[in-house]
């Protein structure tokens, strides 16, 4: 197959695109779609200060290769998860962020929460008996408060994360089949900020798992290849294999799906199902939380020191940067 | 018959040389969509030919958690 810019062999064919192009071509064309995307959406700008979620996998760190060749501000944040998973998970996920950020000349932040706060997320998950025995639940409410936390800390304008098309129409299809219209009026490629949150910019968002990988193999950037442990037999894992099942069979059903989304919810189709919530301050950590109290992040860590001493009293106070 | 090597994390398969990486792919029960092909350690695109004693990695693309 050859490049349809310059007639070279190609290196990848995007079907959904009618588009295969060479290795030159193709890493100059990755990073003028995500441009378009950030400018299309008003993600960001060139000025404003950018904090990058890092996890070590392809998306975010080929994205912070991406925002870098674009000349964005952007730093990182790698919150070590403590999670082991029989093979040193989130060591070598860290190792490789911070190798890459030295690589690149780039500015990471690290948040261990082990180190910080006594206790790593799998040890929480069984303690605080949120999840159903799966740490997944309190994974993510401590990344979305700690990533809040540091981008106000810091100054930050934006938080950004490497959420991709796949990761966006697998939520999407999971959403649409429960009719969850609260979450369905909230999905959306950039969350403004404002009442105590930062904004929040998907850049990938119309940009498939399988460029982004192609992307890291032709840059030769080193990501963590293995699942999270706790991954694996996930629904997100489920719907995307069946996505990929249609997008084999029909190119580009993956992409039409969501850019159909965005202009039904442009046209109004999930109006009177927006979000309304009012947001109250934590009375402990002053973070932004939807009923009046203490914040689900304060609570959770009060039930863990109740049986681990090694969490400091007033976790809300450890400092983050 | 002369054989080529695919290899998808720790499985790994011997099919026979001489067909397109899409239809290799497609015997081994993966789907297209969700893997890269890299012959020999180079990136390339399904329709390749592979040939004998090529080592064919299969990259997987889909991920579902974060570290």
């Amino acid at each position: 197959m050859k490049c349809r810019k310059c007639g070279e062999k190609a290196v990848i064919n995007m079907r959904q695109h009618k588009l295969a192009l060479c290795r030159e071509h193709y890493l100059a064309w990755l990073p003028e779609q995500v441009e378009r995307f950030i400018e299309k959406y008003k993600m960001f700008t060139h000025t404003e200060k950018v904090l990058m979620a890092v996890s070590g996998g392809k998306d975010s760190l080929g994205l912070w290769h991406i925002l870098k060749t674009l000349g964005y501000n952007a730093e990182g944040l790698y919150i070590g998860l403590g999670i082991d998973g029989g093979a040193g998970y989130s060591d070598e996920s860290r190792a490789l962020s911070e190798a890459f950020a030295k690589e690149h000349g780039l500015i990471l932040h690290v948040v261990d929460i082990e180190q910080k706060y006594g206790a790593t997320i799998p040890e929480l998950a069984v303690i605080s008996n949120r999840g159903q025995g799966k740490p997944c639940s309190v994974c993510g409410l401590n990344k979305r408060y700690l990533f809040n936390r540091v981008a106000l800390e810091g100054n930050f304008d934006v938080i950004v994360t490497g959420h991709n098309l796949d990761d966006e129409v697998a939520v999407l299809m999971q959403n649409t089949f429960n009719w969850a219209g609260g979450y369905l009026a909230r999905q959306a490629p950039v969350l403004p900020g404002g009442a105590g949150l930062a904004r929040k910019a998907k850049p990938l968002c119309r940009i498939y798992e399988r460029e982004m990988t192609a992307y890291c193999l032709l840059q030769g950037i080193e990501y963590i290849y293995a699942e999270c442990p706790h991954a694996e037999g996930s629904t997100t894992i489920y719907y995307k294999e069946v996505l990929n099942q249609m997008e084999t069979d029909r190119p580009g059903t993956k992409l039409q799906y969501y850019v159909s989304f965005l202009e039904a919810k442009k046209a109004g189709l999930f109006a009177s199902v927006e979000d309304k919530a009012v947001l109250h301050p934590c009375d402990r950590c002053g973070q932004p939380t939807s009923a009046p109290g203490e914040c689900a992040w304060c609570r959770m860590w009060d039930r863990v020191r109740l049986v681990k001493t090694t969490v400091p009293v007033s976790p809300e106070s450890v400092s983050l940067l | 018959m002369e054989k080529v090597t695919l290899k998808y994390r720790n499985q790994q398969w011997e099919l026979p040389a001489g067909m397109t990486a899409r239809d290799a792919i497609k015997k081994t029960g993966l789907l297209p969509e969700s893997v890269l092909i890299v012959v020999d350690g180079e990136l390339q695109t399904d329709d390749v030919i592979l040939k004998p004693g090529q080592q064919v990695k299969l990259v997987a693309v889909v991920s579902g958690g974060a570290a």
